[in-house]
């Protein structure tokens, strides 16, 4: 027999070793997440797969899973609370989707559409950020960086590199490049690289490949999140 | 600068567990940290720039830019502010004609502020080159100005500017210690280690940092762990604003701590230990190596420690300015050369603490109070205090009081009996355990201090009724937005937002909704933050609303609703490109 825990009174197999998230995944069932990416080591930073277990919060995604655990997900307070926190992310930097090339394949927004979510709620921080399109075929908005790290995550363990980092503490924080200049054009990305195209928002597009899927055939046109999710991680998840 | 950055490696054993101290003698040194040496320490540390730059961007007292020569930071506590800290900083910024916040253009001065520097006592505080400076005042300060436009190295500066007192009022247990070095540890070896434990044990001691976690239960899990290679370390981060008491332990009771250190690398068999000193208490610093280097030479460290098979080291690690490397796991990644970020947990520090290894993490109290243990024993202790809660507490008093400084209570003692012995009158409320702790009224005087009522680290800061909560409560709803680690979204966006919708309401701006969102918002960030810093963060917000809910209401206007953004203002650069004033560039905020 293997081990199991409930998830909204449903029992869920696991193994020693997984973490919530990755049992439920296996499970086939889905639970809204952002840094998390099941080829890359857990994060759990951005908050949005917040789970109740035996009635503390914890983040799904880094939380092991352990025998007889009482998981709550998909209640209609945890889902406001994730509207919120995804709210959060939208009013931090400058997300204006009907100009952005990633509106359609974006996780940020495809979150917030499952989350049913109308409005920023929040007031807007208008921070100034740049943008980095010093690199022939990569760039980088720092507008809709979410700082969920998966670049960095990616750059270190898919692609042997160390192209970026997140610097600066509290709302300062950013994303860096390894470079002399601190640009792109500098560093050592490539457009084939895993880190060049991992990013769940369209902070880090690759250039010359704009709306080649006009909007409205895109990947959540069509689909909700957490069926995508499911169709895409599954497998890795093993 | 080549041959001084590989030195300094060298020094350093070319280990990138020390980045942290070597990127503090090269800001010392350049006044910040050039491009060069960036480059220079990554080659010679084989680690990426990224990464020195996270970590210099990370800590408030590591710079980019160049800072001044004399570089002033004025100490932002709440403590501060009652003693007249907005004005002296007005003064200092005239006298030596720079602002808050900036270098001067000849880049001799600059100025800032700092969050709490641990001098709550005698305030107003900061630090001079890192230094602390206390007990500022005009004179003073037209003194400093003087020194600095003459340019006398802050070393000769007048030694009284750099005093700082214990201001100890009341002794209990551990202040009226008369342990001398040695005596713990060898009542330690004599009883047994494992009875010893037992000891401790019975005592029922509690961490003193604030969590409580029982002492003998961490010391027992770390050493049950397989890993043989274990580390101790000594939490003096003293971050939370209001808390002093470990300052003045580790000015005054070195050898307690240090020998508490001991008695845990024995019970535990640990090889090595860490002293993890906030960056505030670098005055502290020489005085801690000498007791260090005595308890050596006196075969109380190093090898065969009292002839007995036990070898055992310690070493002061400085932090550079950030309040959240007092979180234990955060103080662990700073040890290792890197941002102050709080890991995920499990596996927690008994398990995988320093390089992953089996890590004790203590307050310095708690050290204290174990070498006392280890030679009065447990009932020693447990005699005093409540059930819940056995032992004395330190306090650090400040505030409103006649006589703000040390004081040791056993738990049980009621707010009303500190509050006469520091001599405070006409009080408003209490701040207990610091911004991250409890508010209470003056209606809730007779609680308790002890686990089972009102829990403390240490921070006891008094109000009398001429302050303003509202003051209160935005000071320290900035400081942790200014010391959020950022590293999860609740904390990183919602403490800037606490910060953003307390300062509409407070500044006449919010409107009938305004406070349930606040109330929603505080609710957010503590349920869903990290760490203890999110999970906290909210509370000055959450027991004043539950206190004073009509002083919240009453901050706001009548209207329905009312826009945190200026509509009108904001068209001010139009208005000016387009060479217009007349009524109709000027747009109604609401219609009327
Ligand atoms: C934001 C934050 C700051 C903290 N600061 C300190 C501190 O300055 N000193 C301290 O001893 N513990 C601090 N703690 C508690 C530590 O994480 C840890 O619980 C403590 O050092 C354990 O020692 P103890 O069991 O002896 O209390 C802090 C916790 C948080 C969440
Ligand atoms: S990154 Fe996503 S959420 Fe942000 S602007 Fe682009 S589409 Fe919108
Ligand atoms: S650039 Fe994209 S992948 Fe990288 S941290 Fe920002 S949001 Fe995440
Ligand atoms: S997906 Fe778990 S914290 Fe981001
Ligand atoms: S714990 Fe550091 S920002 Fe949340």
């Amino acid at each position: 027999m293997s081990k199991t825990f409930t998830l909204d009174g449903k029992p869920i197999p696991f193994e020693d070793g997984q973490t919530i998230m990755q049992a439920a995944t296996a499970a086939g069932v889905y639970i809204p997440h952002l840094c998390h990416h099941p080829e890359f080591t857990p994060h759990g930073s951005c908050k949005l797969c917040n789970v109740n277990v035996n009635g503390r919060n914890c983040s799904a995604c880094t939380f092991p899973a352990t025998e007889g655990q009482d998981v709550l997900s998909e209640t209609t307070e945890i889902n406001q609370d994730r509207q919120k926190i995804t709210q959060m992310l939208f009013v931090e930097g400058n997300h204006f989707c009907p100009s952005c090339e990633k509106s359609g394949n974006c996780q940020l927004q495809g979150v917030a559409y499952h989350l049913n979510m109308l409005d920023n709620h929040f007031p807007h921080f208008y921070a100034e950020r740049k943008m980095d399109a010093s690199h022939p075929d990569v760039m980088i908005d720092h507008n809709r960086c979410i700082f969920c790290t998966l670049c960095v995550r990616a750059s270190q363990q898919a692609d042997s590199k160390d192209v970026f980092a997140i610097s600066g503490r509290g709302i300062n924080k950013h994303l860096i490049v390894n470079s002399e200049s601190g640009q792109l054009k500098d560093s050592d990305i490539d457009a084939g690289d895993r880190a060049a195209h991992i990013c769940p928002t369209g902070a880090i597009l690759i250039k010359r490949t704009g709306y080649t899927v006009p909007i409205g055939q895109r990947i959540y046109d069509h689909k909700q999140i957490d069926q995508v999710s499911l169709e895409t991680e599954h497998e890795s998840h093993g | 600068m080549e041959s001084f950055i590989q030195n300094l490696v060298e020094t350093h054993s070319r280990r990138p567990t020390r980045l942290l101290a070597i990127l503090r003698a090269v800001q010392a040194r350049y006044f910040h940290i050039p491009n060069q040496a960036i480059r220079l320490l990554s080659k010679e540390l084989n680690i990426p720039t990224t990464r020195i730059i996270g970590v210099i961007e990370f800590y408030s007292f590591l710079h980019l830019t160049p800072r001044g020569r004399y570089d002033i930071l004025i100490s932002d506590s709440i403590t501060d502010h009652m003693l007249g800290k907005h004005n002296l900083m007005d003064y200092l910024s005239n006298k030596l004609s720079v602002s808050p916040g900036s270098v001067r253009e000849d880049g001799l001065v600059s100025l800032d502020n700092t969050s709490c520097t641990g001098m709550c006592d005698q305030g107003p505080a900061g630090l001079i080159n890192g230094h602390a400076i206390t007990r500022l005042d005009r004179p003073r300060i037209d003194a400093i100005a003087q020194l600095i436009d003459e340019q006398m190295a802050v070393e000769d500066w007048p030694k009284e500017f750099f005093e700082v007192g214990d201001n100890i009022y009341q002794s209990d247990l551990l202040l009226s210690s008369r342990l001398t070095a040695g005596q713990g540890l060898q009542s330690t070896f004599a009883r047994g280690l494992k009875e010893t434990l037992s000891e401790i044990d019975h005592s029922g001691l509690r961490g003193r940092g604030g969590a409580g976690f029982k002492t003998a239960m961490k010391w027992r899990f770390c050493a049950e762990e397989s890993e043989q290679e274990r580390y101790v370390v000594c939490n003096a981060d003293e971050g939370e604003p209001g808390t002093f008491k470990d300052r003045v332990l580790l000015n005054s009771y070195a050898d307690q701590v240090f020998e508490g250190m001991t008695i845990c690398a024995a019970l535990i068999g640990a090889k090595q230990g860490f002293l993890y000193l906030r960056g505030e208490y670098l005055h502290l610093y020489h005085k801690l190596e000498n007791v260090l280097e005595q308890r050596r030479q006196s075969g109380l460290l190093g090898n065969n420690i009292l002839g007995k098979d036990m070898n055992f080291d310690i070493e002061i690690c400085l932090g550079a300015g950030a309040y959240i490397c007092g979180e234990e796991s955060a103080l662990i990644e700073s040890l290792e050369g890197k941002c102050g970020i709080p890991r995920n947990r499990p596996p927690y520090p008994v398990s995988q603490g320093y390089l992953n290894k089996p890590t004790v993490v203590n307050n310095v109290e708690t050290f204290v109070a174990t070498a006392n243990i280890a030679l009065h024993g447990g009932a020693w202790f447990a005699a005093k205090g409540t059930e819940k809660s056995q032992g004395t507490k330190i306090l650090s008093i400040s505030g409103d009081c006649l006589r703000p400084g040390i004081y040791e209570y056993p738990f049980g003692v009621t707010i009303r009996q500190i509050l006469a012995d520091c001599g405070a009158h006409d009080v408003l409320g209490v701040q207990i355990g610091g911004p991250s702790g409890t508010f209470i009224s003056n209606q809730e005087l007779d609680r308790i201090l002890g686990f089972e009522d009102l829990a403390t680290g240490g921070s006891f800061i008094v109000f009398n009724s001429t302050r303003n909560i509202l003051d209160i409560v935005r000071n320290f709803t900035d400081f942790f937005a200014h010391e959020s680690c950022g590293f999860c979204t609740p904390c990183r966006v919602g403490t800037s937002l606490l910060k953003k919708q307390l300062d509409k309401i407070v500044d006449g701006h919010g409107s009938a909704g305004d406070v349930v969102a606040l109330e929603e918002l505080t609710r957010l960030v503590k349920n869903h933050s990290h760490c203890g810093l999110g999970q906290t963060a909210a509370n000055p917000i959450i027991h004043t609303l539950e206190r004073y809910p009509d002083l919240y209401q009453s901050q706001l206007k009548k209207i329905s609703y009312e826009p945190g953004f200026d509509l009108n203002a904001s068209l001010e650069t139009a208005r000016r490109m387009a060479n217009r004033n007349d009524a109709g560039a000027h747009l109604a905020q609401v219609e009327e």
